[in-house]
């Protein structure tokens, strides 16, 4: 199959090509399942990323 | 391979317009919303492209299109499991299982490095300081990787000397990094991730069009199996669209458990405990965030691994079917229904006289096993008649045996002169966005979790100080090793160890920190000594390859290159096999026998309510 008699060789082919598909349906699935919240904490975690970034 | 000729005026103004306009966005991204940060404090959403393309701009380097795309030419399609790991693991896994608890312990914590996150979940200051040493001694290496990888295929494609283009190579990541390309400007990051996308689906179209098709690109590439080369053949090399012969306790297994231990589980399970790859988990606004990443982080992995691994491969069909004519006399017939024969490669002394081609590494006459396409009688040096036959061979034998040499062969050799500028860019772009985070990494390590840590001084100007230095320095000694260390596939080898002490010292300690109450500090201690111990151990003593080029096992057995060379397999199999699975069960049985973190900072860590 494809030009490729190895199985080992072919299920890495296949396999590259499914677990991207995987990939883009779990993100489809999920594109709206979960909480899209920023805590007080979040953010003041990301004001003290951005002095670290700044200072740097 | 010869290279293209000199650098011109295109090539210049290209290069530079490309370098204007990364200049461009980064000071456009200051202007506004730049980093993944600033996005957060403003409460606004990074697009998903722009958080997973950043990502994988960060993941895929010239270590995995030149290195790892080299390894590929020479061992074959057996690496496409490494693809597949690092799109499920590196980025399905990753993502879906590591990138939220990461996320929100380092938000609880307020951690803002890789060592930090560790030191804050243990309340230890030994393991932020064991993992900052950890990181700014062996992330020189992987960067060195990297610059290694953009060098050799700058030095083949303009047709420099490679110190010439390591040097340039060198001088375009300080004024990248040193000014502001730390900084990680997402918007630069994804116009370089971009650029990447671009090149690598033309390459993969020209490949497999050029060949003919997929099918039978494959098919011509499984008939070649009985050209590998004589030393491939007997580690175990069983062709290029074939696994290597798996076994134990004989020489004829070697390839084996090079690439499946070495190659593609250190480097396919390092990824997850990779710091400069974690922090960016924390810089995610949500978990819905990370969830719309997914897609487009696992197509943009595998077209950047995928491809250099696929046309690393076929690259052998395509020099058999094009590659320049190379002419010798038969050694020996291999397979006479194909013209399928080991040659004696021959070169033109004088006109119409032919001697022997001598391989200056061995000092014999260079033999490749070769498609014949034509005869012809011509006189050796002395005179005789000779049968000199002409054809073509796989692309091991036009790169010399230098398997970082492949792939830039390939693209000067197969592709047109402005694909070779546009793959420049490409891996330009992948080395800069990697590289800005190794270096950012180095910096942190050495100032927040070094320096800070062990004075006690936070937040300080000193500590500014001593990023900068650290960052100096790690730019320093990468290009002091790349410089000096230029060995067989040097560039997959750097990497695979950093991956692999990574994933042996981090990985368990990390993941146990996420999802474990039950795990100690000094369990975790215990576990990350013990990692890194048993790798070093194996580095310097066991696996023949390392320990031979540092030369610590030689004076310690009189000569040997592994303390265990005399059984076979032994001296190629990954320290990450043996160390990963020691650092575990450490993990395991200390964290069994010593007291958890008191149930104020377990609560505070494992929280899923935090205040709004």
């Amino acid at each position: 199959m494809l030009g490729i008699p190895d199985p080992m060789v072919l299920a890495a082919f296949l396999g590259c090509i499914a677990v991207a598909a995987i990939s883009v349906i779990y993100g489809l699935v999920r594109r709206n399942a979960a909480v899209d919240e920023v805590t007080r904490e979040d953010r003041a975690w990301a004001i003290e990323e951005k002095k670290v970034e700044d200072e740097l | 391979m010869a290279g293209h000729s000199a650098v011109g005026w295109v090539d210049i103004v290209v290069i530079v317009g490309y370098l204007l306009t990364t200049g461009y966005l980064g000071w456009l991204g200051y202007r506004g919303t730049r980093t993944a940060a600033d996005f957060l404090v403003g409460g606004r959403s990074a697009h998903p492209l722009i958080m997973a393309v950043s990502y994988g701009a960060t993941f895929i380097s010239t270590a995995a299109i030149v290195g790892f795309g080299g390894v590929a030419g020479m061992f074959g399609m057996s690496l496409l499991w490494l693809t597949f790991l690092n799109i499920g693991v590196g980025i399905l896994l990753a993502f879906t299982v590591l990138g939220e608890p990461t996320r929100r312990l380092g938000h609880h914590l307020g951690a803002h490095t890789f060592p930090e996150l560790l030191g804050a979940r243990y309340q230890s200051k030994a393991i932020q300081v064991l993992a900052g040493l950890l990181i700014f001694i062996f992330m020189p290496l992987y960067a060195a990787a990297v610059m290694t990888g953009g060098a050799v295929f700058a030095a083949t494609e303009f047709g420099v000397d490679f110190e010439v283009a390591l040097l340039v190579f060198a001088l375009i990541t300080a004024a990248y990094v040193i000014p502001g390309g730390l900084k990680a400007v997402m918007y630069t990051d994804t116009f370089q991730g971009i650029v990447m996308i671009v090149a690598m689906i033309y390459l993969l179209w020209f490949t497999y069009a050029s060949l003919g098709g997929v099918s039978e690109a494959h098919q011509y590439l499984t008939g070649m199996a009985d050209l590998v080369p004589g030393p491939l053949q007997a580690m175990g090399h069983q062709g290029w669209t074939a696994m290597p012969k798996f076994g134990w306790g004989a020489p004829s297994y070697d390839l084996w458990w090079t690439v499946i231990t070495a190659i593609i589980l250190g480097v396919g399970i390092g990824v997850l405990a990779q710091p400069q790859l974690v922090v960016r988990f924390m810089t995610v606004r949500s978990r819905r965030e990370l969830d719309r990443a997914v897609p487009i982080g696992a197509v943009f992995i595998l077209l950047m691994t995928g491809t250099p691994f696929a046309v690393g491969s076929l690259s052998n069909a395509w020099f058999a079917q094009h590659g320049p004519i190379l002419k010798g006399q038969v050694v020996k017939e291999i397979d006479p229904a194909k013209s399928h024969a080991l040659v004696g490669l021959m070169k033109e002394s004088s006109p119409g006289h032919w001697e022997p081609v001598i391989n200056p590494k061995t000092k014999q006459p260079a033999m490749a096993p070769m498609v014949v396409s034509g005869h012809e009688t011509v006189q050796d040096a002395q005179g005789a008649p000779l049968d000199l036959v002409s054809g073509r061979a796989p692309s091991v034998v036009y790169a010399k045996g230098e398997v970082d040499q492949i792939i830039p062969a390939f693209i000067t050799t197969a592709l047109p002169r402005w694909f070779g500028l546009v793959f420049f860019l490409c891996l330009l772009a992948a080395a800069m966005s990697t590289l800005s985070s190794q270096f950012h990494t180095i910096g942190t390590a050495a100032g927040r979790d070094l320096y800070e840590r062990i004075t006690g001084r936070h937040g300080s100007e000193p500590s500014v100080l001593v990023m900068r230095i650290a960052i100096m320095l790690g730019l320093l000694m990468s290009v002091t090793i790349s410089y000096n260390v230029r060995e067989e596939y040097v560039i997959a080898r750097f990497t695979a160890i950093f991956f692999g002490l990574c994933a042996a010292t981090f990985l368990p300690a990390f993941v146990a920190g996420l999802y474990s109450r039950r795990v100690t500090r000094v369990g975790a201690l215990a576990s990350m000594v013990v990692g890194l111990g048993v790798s070093l151990f194996w580095l310097l003593l066991v696996k023949s390859k390392e320990a031979a080029a540092i030369g610590l096992v030689q004076q310690v057995t009189g000569g040997k290159t592994s303390i265990l060379i005399d059984y076979p397999n032994w001296p190629m199999v990954d320290p990450v096999v043996v160390a990963l699975p020691l650092a575990l069960l450490t993990l395991i049985l200390v964290s069994a026998f010593t007291k958890p973190a008191d149930a104020g900072h377990l609560d505070r860590c494992f929280s899923r309510t935090p205040d709004l």
